[in-house]
């Protein structure tokens, strides 16, 4: 796991340092009309200039940071920021001290932007989950109760449909007839910003329900297709013959067995949510993670991007570990080795 | 001046310039069911209802594709025409320019409406299917290729080799796909040339494929083999390095750059996946008797996995296929929704969408619906197909 976030984060590393991104990143930063001696004396000031390996190892906190004298006289530091004296700053300023460095973009700390980013996007999956886990159980096991009757047909394909809608079709569809006077419904509002601070039904139902909806398909599908091949085990055949009632067999006998399946692939989907948060916070304008790796992303914001792939994953491989840990738990029959 | 049409005349517009592919459409359904006892799977498809309208939403964008593609039906207007008295106009309104003049042979109405450019949406919908019909399968192909012609030996042989691969694959699967996208469809990064040494690297598994392939399968008939190979070689390498390094010898094939970059991202986000399901059907199956039977008639390896593992997978794999080409629809989506990878005015289904957004809260739907009801079709089309597939492919 620890080389796994090692490598993804070298390789953004390298991709973000590349001798073009980095002219970008000076040209933003600096001014649009720079010739290209300012830009290389730009790089060197503010360290972009050094060995890549380097400045990695400096970035995780395993070298020391670097101070330059700039070819303008002003001397810079790694570790200091430019209201802080370099004669006090610390030798080793890396992630491994707890600094994520400095937003080129935002113009603040990065652990600071990527707690506050998390919350607001924390608060939305925590949303996305109440609404999408019971819902697609439920579709899952009213469907897998009785393979190939009607209900199951009609819940099966409108699963599938939900799975095979991006958020971003969903979302501007869900947009046009909920939020715009076009249609005439205005039960909702078209756009989450003001849920920033103030989350409602009215702003933070679409994004929440664009969200909820893509993942639902694909997890339902999972509940049905467990249910279903539980329903046909012997034990369930036994219950009948005893002369339980329907209700109370897919209530008390089947329904826990159904749902060792369904809890992995509930955890699995959290690295496809963040994708879909991505898209729903660009499409809603709430500025959370998503929007913040997109303005990252776009502004070549070298230390937010790296402080944002390692958060996701973080993410990621913990949801596979808690996912593995789940189903031992939750299935006797697999002991730990 | 003719006057705006009605929801009624829309429709009969469009159904009179789908009527090409209507007609395929029908032809093809007709021909199919007469005889469908014949036709194998692929007949077998005409049983399940599902699978019918999955079909028939996929054959309906392929062919409005051909058609438009390759016979210029269809569309209405150019895709990049530009009208300033069009923009933001209604559907059904009729066709007029402000500056310049009109060309003779556009139709007569903007069918679905002008976009906030004064393009026609009509015709910029079906000029997207053109890209997304072209670049979707292909790129699924390609991700297929890398995927089996690394999973068979992974699942196969195990150990070390399989070790490292898994990592690398599971590495590409845990990164943010859009993370990943931002990071290699820029034009800086085309300015680096990272994409051309990736395609290098994706582009010759399908060359490596075939070669195998044919080895494997004619290793006693030399003549045979050498016929094959010899093929697969020349117009292998001849399309290699047209594709992926932009020097044909004969300077027939080329790609476009910003287009080889999609590409080359989709097929590299897709390939891990394909990798991890060959390699675990491969665990599963090498188990089997049969395999057994030809490691003891002395069979060699790559002739097990290629001729006797390979396709008794082809039911789950088909099933993938299908909703890959799918997702891999989303992925371009997703790509133009940011607009990543694509000149500024080009239509793209993502690239539309995205734009018309931003009109919504103005009141202005027809700018954005008819995009996303485009790909929503054609995906959900390919999503019932494999419904279809995997319930067919179950009853064998």
């Amino acid at each position: 796991m620890l080389l796994t976030a090692l490598c993804l984060t070298l390789l953004v590393f390298f991709l973000t340092n590349l001798a073009p991104n980095l002219e970008k990143l000076a040209k933003t930063q600096g001014n649009f009309r720079m010739a290209d001696e300012e830009v290389t004396t730009y790089l060197a000031n503010h360290g972009y200039a050094q060995p890549f390996l380097a400045k990695y190892g400096q970035w995780l906190g395993v070298l020391p940071g670097y101070v330059i004298k700039g070819h303008d006289g002003q001397t810079r530091a790694k570790c200091a920021p430019e209201n802080r004296a370099i004669e006090t700053a610390p030798r080793f300023c890396g992630i491994l001290q707890g600094n994520w460095g400095q937003s080129s973009v935002i113009k603040k700390d990065v652990g600071t932007v990527i707690a506050d980013k998390l919350a607001l996007t924390g608060k939305l999956m925590f949303w996305v989950l109440v609404l999408m886990v019971p819902s697609a159980l439920l579709i899952g096991v009213l469907a897998g109760m009785r393979e190939g009757s009607r209900t199951d047909r009609t819940l099966s394909t409108i699963s599938i449909t939900t799975s095979a809608t991006p958020e971003y079709v969903s979302g501007v569809l869900f947009i046009a007839v909920f939020a715009s006077s076009a249609v005439g419904l205005k039960w909702f509002k078209g756009t989450a910003t003001s849920a920033m601070d103030n989350a409602t039904f009215e702003n933070f139902f679409l994004p929440v329900l664009t969200i909820a909806a893509y993942g639902m398909g694909y997890i339902a599908r999972m509940t049905r297709a467990s249910m279903a091949e539980v329903m046909t085990s012997q034990y369930i055949r036994t219950a009948r013959l005893k002369g339980v009632s329907f209700g109370n067999i897919v209530v008390k006998h089947a329904l826990r067995n159904a749902l060792i399946a369904p809890f992995t692939v509930i955890m699995l989907q959290f690295p496809w949510l963040l994708n879909g948060v991505v898209i729903v916070e660009t499409l809603f304008n709430y500025k959370g993670f998503g929007w913040a790796m997109v303005l990252a992303a776009s502004n070549n914001d070298i230390e937010l991007l790296l402080g944002i792939s390692v958060v996701s994953v973080i993410v990621v491989l913990l949801t596979q570990l808690i996912s593995d840990i789940g189903y031992v738990y939750l299935n006797p029959r697999i002991s730990v080795t | 001046m003719t006057d705006l049409l009605g929801w009624g005349g829309i429709i009969g517009q469009m159904m009179v310039q789908f009527a090409p592919t209507l007609i395929a459409l029908i032809a093809t359904f007709a021909l199919s069911i007469t005889y469908k006892r014949r036709l194998g799977l692929y007949g077998k498809l005409f049983d399940s209802t599902i699978g019918m309208i999955g079909l028939a939403l996929v054959l309906f964008w392929v062919y409005t594709a051909f058609f438009a593609g390759v016979l210029d039906l269809i569309a209405t207007h150019d895709p990049l025409d530009q009208s300033a008295s069009m923009k933001k106009k209604l559907p059904g309104t009729p066709y007029s320019k402000l500056i310049g003049k009109a060309d003779p042979e556009a139709g007569a109405y903007y069918i679905l409406g002008g976009d906030n450019l004064g393009r026609d949406v009509f015709s910029r919908v079906i000029a997207g299917s053109i890209k997304v019909i072209l670049i979707a399968p292909f790129a699924t192909i390609f991700a297929f290729m890398v995927g089996v012609t690394l999973g068979l030996p992974a699942g196969y042989y195990g150990g070390k080799f399989d070790t490292v691969l898994s990592f690398i694959a599971n590495l590409v699967m845990a990164f943010p796909v859009i993370l990943l996208f931002y990071l290699l469809v820029t034009p800086e990064i085309v300015h680096t040339g990272i994409p051309v040494y990736m395609a290098a690297i994706l582009f010759i598994f399908p060359v490596i494929f075939l070669t195998i392939l044919w080895q494997s399968r004619y290793d006693t008939q030399p003549a045979k083999r050498n016929i094959y190979v010899g093929i697969t070689l020349v117009i292998g390498l001849w399309l290699y390095l047209g594709i992926a390094w932009d020097a044909d010898p004969l300077g027939l094939i080329r790609f476009p750059p910003n287009l080889l970059v999609v590409f080359v991202a989709v097929v590299f986000v897709n390939a891990p996946t394909v990798f991890r399901i060959v390699r675990g059907l491969v665990l599963d199956i090498k188990t089997r008797d049969y395999v057994a039977a030809a490691q003891t008639r002395g069979e060699g390896p790559w002739y097990i996995m290629l001729w006797e593992i390979l396709p008794n997978a082809r039911g789950p794999l088909l099933v993938d296929f299908c909703l890959r080409i799918g997702y891999t629809t989303i992925l371009l989506g997703t790509l133009g929704f940011f607009g990543l990878g694509l000149e500024s005015e080009s239509a793209d289904w993502g690239k539309m969408i995205i734009d018309g957004r931003k009109l919504l809260s103005a009141n202005i739907l027809h700018i954005a619906i008819p995009p996303a009801l485009a790909l929503l079709s054609l995906v959900l089309g390919l999503n019932f197909l494999a419904d279809g597939l995997r319930e067919e492919s179950l009853r064998d």
